[in-house]
């Protein structure tokens, strides 16, 4: 395998092993402010049991967030070094607009780790309610911030905007355009949906995995109702905000359109495919299944609209078959969400949310969601960062003229290095939140045992060190 | 002597909050690697005190890499790409090692007791990866990735040094903030650690300026010789001041914070050493700071954010500090 394809793999490997951490960071982070906001709310009212279950939630999914942002901090460091390593062309090119916006990225990281998390994990009990409410919603505000500056990065390299050539180099005319360029706001949407729906799949399914094992009994239920009422109405919501960022990409980067639908020629009335294997070698599909003048409707939102084929951008295009793959695993996840949330909510609603009315199968069901928003997730990345090759900023700089001299042999070792190291990863995270799931009560003692060895300090009250909290 | 104008000055300014991320990592996050490569050594009651001992700082500690690595990569791109090519092997196994680590950290205490030993392994392991990883970068760096058969050897000392620095930066670390058993090892460790690290400090003195003329010159040119000989005269001083502490009873007193705070007062030595070879280098020989920097519009523009939260972030690392100042606990599992 040539160089290139091998630095883009190892690039993706990690990227997309760091993207599954924030993705569920950004919005738990809300979550866990809305958890405790409960728990604030409910904790002087008669009924106990409830409060108790909205702050056994609070805890039992800090500890989520904890191990996540954890995944998230070391996968990312990874990435501020691949940059350098894989893309040594690209900062020299275009560092004086993707410099400062990755700076702001790390200073807000960097501001909200040094600044709140450490409050947020080991505080409890150690400072006042209103500075630990403080401090979650900081943290939450923090991820969001991050992938606020990240995404603008991003939506540059789609959709540059706001900048000059001067003396072969990129320089910057207006911050304002460079950041809110044309893709940015769907982009940003788009991921921050993606982030809670993700979210809400993961609180689902580990509650339903947990009523199922019969653990948990005070916090699954509200924390199920919570995923699946999440769901049921940000499903319909990401799926509009989708046909915006699609027509947006129809209009900015037709041919990763085209490349999405399989289309080779420019046409009216294209039909929509909803199977086919694209074939690069002979520029056409085989096995096609297709609904007739469904595409142009869909993107054009006529019968007869035009939508520009691949062979109208020369060898200026991405690769079909993968993107025409990855977006169809995308919206069929997508419509799978649409379909379960639904029911979980009618279902879930007609059992007046008691764990145990609720039809086991449909647990069973969540369960096995726990990740769909991974799956959808990435599938969506790949759509999107696939389809703007053979470009590193689409239309301006090409992936093929910045990537480093690395010798093949040494970045396909590191490669499989990675992705042994990432691939054992996943299977002990996804080990670990199962075994938790199953043992809330042990984790929430271990929280105890952490804090009593945290070094004592004095924030509002001391603590003796080695005693007991 | 003229004043050079703000946009010349602007990689200067960099290059000062660059190196002080480094060496504020490498003394933080020293600690913390030399308390990981020292865990093999503890009991399991041990382990858990000596992780708690630095649960709530790692996180932030190692975030100053990313910060250091960050200005590298958006205030000099070239450098960036130089450097990180030149690495990229030890590079890509010091990240394997911090990855380890830093999931060990939470895995541990996660996971099923049958799996604690395994991240604890996991976690002495990715500690001593990613210091020796880190040694020979530095060793590699600081001779200009230079080719021949006495630079690789040269590496190879500072790759063996650098974790043995750490280490005793660790059991200095554990000597502060731990008491009874743990501490009495603690000294043990420090003391057996001292001698292999003074060594190399020394081999490593003699051997920069034999691998690179460009330090040679620096470090031998009159009269400028006899001001910098303060620094070799300081640390030695500060070295043989841990030595006779690690022998004293008062260790273990009052004076338990002393050993680690002439350590951190080495690194520093250490470091302006480092820092006066090169300047104004990047890359030594190769590349200046204003052959490597942005262009001066993009830096300003970095330095609003960086002016506003540097001193926040300062700030908020010595309150943590001061919250968590007191010594590390048992683990009482229930």
């Amino acid at each position: 395998m040539d160089a290139l394809m091998l630095a883009r793999l190892q690039f993706a490997a990690n990227i997309s092993f760091h993207i599954l951490f924030p993705t569920i960071s950004i919005a738990l982070g809300w979550l866990l402010l809305f958890f405790r906001w409960r728990w604030l709310k409910t904790r002087q009212g008669r009924d106990a049991a409830l409060a108790r279950g909205w702050l056994d939630a609070y805890r039992f999914w800090t500890k989520v967030f904890a191990l996540t942002f954890a995944l998230g901090v070391v996968s990312g460091i990874t990435m501020s070094f691949q940059f350098g390593t894989n893309w040594p062309g690209f900062m020299e090119r275009v560092g004086n607009i993707a410099g400062p916006l990755l700076g702001y990225e790390v200073l807000t990281a960097f501001f909200l780790e040094a600044g709140f998390l450490g409050v947020m994990l080991f505080g409890h009990g150690k400072v006042s309610e209103r500075v630990h409410l403080m401090s979650t919603f900081f943290v939450a505000f923090g991820t969001t911030l991050s992938a606020f500056w990240i995404l603008a990065l991003n939506s540059w390299m789609q959709t540059p905007a706001g900048y000059e050539i001067r003396d072969g180099a990129y320089h910057v005319k207006s911050w304002v355009e460079v950041i809110f360029n044309p893709s940015f706001p769907y982009r940003f949407t788009h991921m921050v949906l993606a982030s809670a729906l993700t979210c809400a799949f993961l609180l689902t399914g580990l509650s339903a995995w947990q009523l199922l094992r019969g653990v948990a009994q005070r916090s699954a239920p509200r924390v199920l109702r919570v995923g699946i009422t999440l769901a049921a109405l940000l499903v319909p919501l990401q799926i509009f905000v989708g046909d915006m960022h699609g027509l947006n990409t129809l209009h900015h980067q037709p041919a990763k359109i085209a490349a999405m639908e399989g289309v080779w020629e420019t046409g009216r009335g294209v039909p929509l495919l909803l199977f086919a294997i694209p074939d690069a070698a002979t520029r056409s599909n085989h096995f096609e299944i297709a609904v007739p003048r469904l595409a142009s409707l869909i993107l054009t939102h006529e019968l007869d609209g035009e939508i520009k084929g691949l062979n109208s951008f020369g060898d200026a295009h991405p690769p079909p078959l993968p993107l025409f793959f990855a977006f169809r695993v995308m919206v069929g996840v997508g419509l799978l969400m649409l379909a379960t949330s639904w029911l979980g909510w009618w279902l879930g609603r007609r059992a007046g949310w008691q764990a145990r009315a609720l039809p086991r199968a449909l647990l069973w069901l969540f369960a096995g969601m726990t990740f769909s928003g991974w799956v959808a997730t990435l599938a969506g990345w790949y759509v999107t960062e696939i389809g703007r090759q053979p470009f590193i900023v689409y239309g301006l700089v090409r992936t093929a003229d910045v990537v480093s001299k690395v010798p093949s042999a040494m970045v396909g070792t590191t490669l499989l290095l990675y992705v042994a190291l990432y691939l054992a990863l996943i299977v002990a995270y996804v080990t670990v939140l199962k075994y938790m799931a199953g043992k809330p009560e042990e984790v929430l003692a271990m929280e105890e045992a952490e804090q009593a060895a945290t070094p004592a300090g004095a924030i509002t009250s001391p603590v003796v060190p080695g005693g007991a909290v | 002597m003229t004043w050079m104008s703000f946009d010349a000055a602007l990689p200067i300014v960099f290059m000062v909050l660059m190196g002080l991320s480094m060496l504020i990592y490498v003394v933080s996050d020293g600690y913390d690697l030399g308390v990981g490569m020292l865990m093999h050594r503890a009991t399991d009651a041990e382990k858990d005190v000596m992780v708690a001992s630095i649960g709530p700082f790692w996180d932030a500690n190692e975030t100053w890499l990313v910060l250091g690595v960050g200005i590298l990569l958006i205030a000099f791109p070239k450098a960036h790409g130089l450097v990180l090519g030149e690495l990229y092997l030890p590079v890509a196994l010091m990240l394997v090692g911090l990855t380890l680590r830093g999931v060990a950290f939470d895995f541990r205490v996660k996971a099923k007791d049958t799996h604690k030993r395994t991240w604890d392994r996991l976690f002495f392991a990715g500690s001593a990866l990613a210091s020796t990883a880190q040694g020979w970068m530095l060793g590699r760096y600081v001779s200009g990735f230079g080719e021949g058969w006495n630079y690789p050897l040269f590496a190879a000392a500072i790759a063996i040094a650098l974790p043995m620095a750490y280490v005793l930066m660790g059991a200095a670390w554990l000597i502060m903030k731990t008491e009874g058993e743990l501490q009495a090892h603690a000294v043990s460790w420090a003391r057996i650690a001292w001698a292999p690290m003074v060594g190399g400090l020394v081999l490593i003195s003699m051997a920069t300026p034999w691998v690179s003329p460009t330090v040679r010159e620096r470090w031998f040119a009159l009269p400028e010789i006899i001001a910098l000989l303060a620094i070799p005269m300081m640390t030695g001083v500060s070295l043989l001041a841990v030595l006779a502490l690690l022998k004293s009873r008062q260790v273990r007193g009052p004076l338990c914070w002393l050993p680690f705070a002439l350590l951190v007062g080495v690194f520093v030595l250490g470091f302006l050493g480092l820092a006066y070879s090169i300047y104004p280098y990047v890359v030594l020989d190769r590349l200046t700071l204003w052959q490597a920097a942005s262009s001066p519009e993009a830096l300003k523009v970095i330095l609003v954010g960086v002016c506003i939260s540097v001193p926040a972030i300062i700030g908020y690392t010595v309150f943590s500090y001061r919250v968590f100042r007191g010594k590390a606990g048992e683990l009482t599992y229930a």
